[in-house]
């Protein structure tokens, strides 16, 4: 096996509290020692629930938040521990795309010129032959290249992702880190914004870090697959295995909740108890432990925090990950 | 036996640039007591204003246009003058929403917003009214009802708010609930108990749920019937189960390919050519002929009424007449 484009070890994100009492305050352990790795032309999905840390994984690796510890290695260089300079020149490789385009996209400035800002900032192009680079990423992500001289309100929710994606490539990068890029497109849209995804990827060789909440769509479009709760990860392998044998209790619930439309496929639903516990309040021992429903949760469960450990094609963090519920 | 709910030919109008474009435009169907029947569409489809419609409250300067029937067990809905849609609103129909937090006042408690909603249907004494509201807190599923009721929805999870929400619509024992995107905001294992709540509510109680929805996956295997709406109309109507085995608008055949699945092989997703066009634009004769692949050449044209697929099944399609003997 090659050396993976981007390494992940042991991340660690805790964010101060703020506001009146923060002084007393306990951090909010938004990620907490989060270790992957990612490469070449690899997609891995990385998914979980709200507030369990996955953005926060995705923002930390491309310093748009610092990370509190860890390491994070991309095409040999330590991103963490990059000077601005530098740091400047890998995140030309290293790109991003948001959940909704809109907002980071400048209303005033033309779809064109947000697309060629990259090219200039990185002096990717000599100016006269911009126009012509822009159209043609305009094409490639499917939007019509005289449409370079229009405002984002003119477009539709998929047609600005699509102007998202564009701009992430004008750089081109090997890596974009996908932070729920779907999720709020009508599902006719989201299937062509995963197909375009899928298209670039064989075309480029480009790596994914694909965010979602969506284990359908993760399975879509990530060969690998790894479930956070409340900051870590709880279960990492093919894809495949994750979804069709889950280990991990939490991915065995998330799975049963998510709805198919196909009335002919009997699952059994498991609806788990509660909320996801406050990533700055997390309960000792496994973190998932006051929600599980394995059958042999005991006390250990409560004391002793699980570390991820292999069985057969995945890493599972459970104590009775050999006999899944 | 008259059916619960009855509407007939809804057209809901909004002025543009000298006319006046037609959001909802002729749109029909019941709801029988106990029932569940889903309307499933993309955005700008016309769900929502449809179950606004039936509280007549539809935001100005949109209106119902005159022919439209609106029946709540017989009685003329379009009929009644403030006072009495004052005595249907959130007594005989309640409805909840997408976003629990924008329709909960956050400066009063919970026992103060579910009390308000009890005593505007029943006179009670305070503790009586505490003791009925921890009553509908419980039914709900609210985890530690004692205190939540002290609790304002700042300290709420997005969950329990959605919660809290069914609880106020219940408390004057509507006929009806009309759920507009309930669990959109939620996260899946979250939506999944709000789900069963719904559906417990509505076997325990014997009330009808209109679920209004983008996603068929919630649909499946919970709603009775579904009703699916494209670009202001109501384009399929048929038994739940049949909608999924027998889909006959392509429309509903495309939305149902575009969605990717949990189970069986990774396929490339077929997603719907173009996009959802907007009301000022809708095409002439059928409105998804420009996007169905299964095109004929009267669709541009002449606009299909609703054909009989099988007992229950209706499509806006010419190819149903085709198909049928």
């Amino acid at each position: 096996m090659t050396l993976p484009l981007l390494e992940v070890v042991d991340l660690v994100k805790h964010y101060k509290a703020t506001g009146l009492f923060a002084r007393d305050a306990p951090p909010v352990r938004a990620v907490e020692g989060v270790s992957f790795a990612v490469s070449r032309g690899e997609t891995l999905g990385l998914v979980g629930e709200s507030g369990c840390g996955k953005t926060t994984v995705g923002r930390t690796l491309l310093r748009l938040q610092e990370a509190t510890s860890g390491s994070v290695r991309f095409e040999g260089a330590d991103l963490l521990a990059l000077d601005p300079a530098a740091l400047r020149q890998v995140r030309r490789r290293l790109q991003i795309i948001f959940q909704d385009p809109y907002s980071s996209l400048n209303p005033r400035r033309t779809i064109g010129q947000a697309v060629a800002e990259g090219l200039e900032i990185h002096r990717l192009a000599p100016p006269r032959e911009i126009p012509a680079r822009v159209a043609a990423l305009l094409e490639e992500v499917g939007l019509d290249p005289s449409h370079a001289e229009r405002y984002p309100h003119e477009f539709s929710g998929g047609q600005r992702q699509r102007i998202g994606i564009a701009r992430a490539l004008a750089v081109e990068p090997t890596f974009i880190v996908c932070d729920e890029p779907v999720s709020a497109l009508d599902v006719s849209v989201q299937a062509q914004v995963l197909n375009l995804l899928a298209d670039l990827q064989a075309r480029r060789g480009l790596s994914y870090l694909f965010i979602a909440h969506d284990l359908a769509v993760v399975r879509q479009i990530a060969r690998r697959t790894a479930v956070m709760y409340l900051g870590r990860i709880v279960e990492i392998g093919p894809t495949d295995d994750v979804l069709s044998r889950p280990r991990h209790p939490y991915t065995r619930a998330l799975l049963s909740a998510v709805p198919e439309p196909d009335p002919t496929t009997k699952r059994v639903r498991i609806v788990l108890p509660g909320d996801p516990p406050s990533p700055s309040n997390p309960p000792p021992g496994c973190p998932f432990h006051p929600r599980c429903f394995h059958p042999l949760k005991d006390a250990r469960c409560s004391v002793e925090r699980p570390l991820l450990r292999t069985i057969g094609p995945v890493e599972v963090a459970c104590h009775y990950a050999e006999t899944p519920p | 036996m008259t059916p619960l709910l009855e509407v007939q030919d809804l057209r809901i109008s909004f002025p543009t640039a000298g006319t006046r474009v037609s959001a909802v435009d002729g749109v029909s169907f019941t709801l029988e007591r106990g029932e569940m029947l889903a309307v499933v569409g993309e955005s700008g489809c016309g769900k929502s204003l449809t179950s606004l419609a039936l509280l007549r409250l539809i935001p100005h300067p949109g209106r119902i246009e005159p022919g439209a029937v609106i029946r709540l067990d017989g009685q003329d809905v379009m009929a009644l003058d403030e006072a009495g849609l004052r005595r249907i609103r959130g007594r005989r129909i309640g409805m909840i929403f997408q976003d629990p937090m924008t329709s909960l006042n956050p400066v009063f408690t919970v026992a103060a917003q579910i009390g308000e909603s009890i005593r505007a249907h029943r006179k009670l004494r305070r503790a009586e009214t505490r003791a009925r509201a921890l009553d509908l807190l419980r039914e709900v599923g609210l985890p530690d009802p004692e205190a939540r009721l002290d609790q304002y929805p700042h300290q709420l999870s997005g969950g329990m708010r959605q919660r809290v929400m069914i609880a106020i619509a219940l408390a004057s024992e509507p006929e009806i609930l009309v759920a507009d995107e309930p669990t959109t905001a939620l996260d899946v294992t979250v939506q999944a108990q709000i789900l069963e709540v719904l559906d417990r509510l509505r076997v325990a109680r014997g009330m009808a749920v209109l679920l209004i929805t983008h996603d068929l996956g919630i649909v499946a295997g919970r709603a009775d019937r579904v009703a699916v709406m494209y670009a202001g109309r109501l384009v399929e109507e048929a038994p739940t189960p049949e909608l999924f085995v027998h889909p006959s608008h392509p429309y509903t055949r495309g939305l149902l390919a575009s969605v990717p699945r949990l189970s069986g092989p990774v396929t490339r997703l077929t997603p719907i050519a173009g996009t959802v066009p907007l009301p000022a634009a809708w095409p002439s004769g059928c409105r998804f002929h420009p996007r169905c692949p299964e095109v004929l050449p009267r669709c541009p044209t002449d606009d299909p009424p609703a054909l009989g697929v099988g007992p229950g099944h209706q499509a806006r399609c010419w190819l149903v007449e085709g198909s049928r003997p």
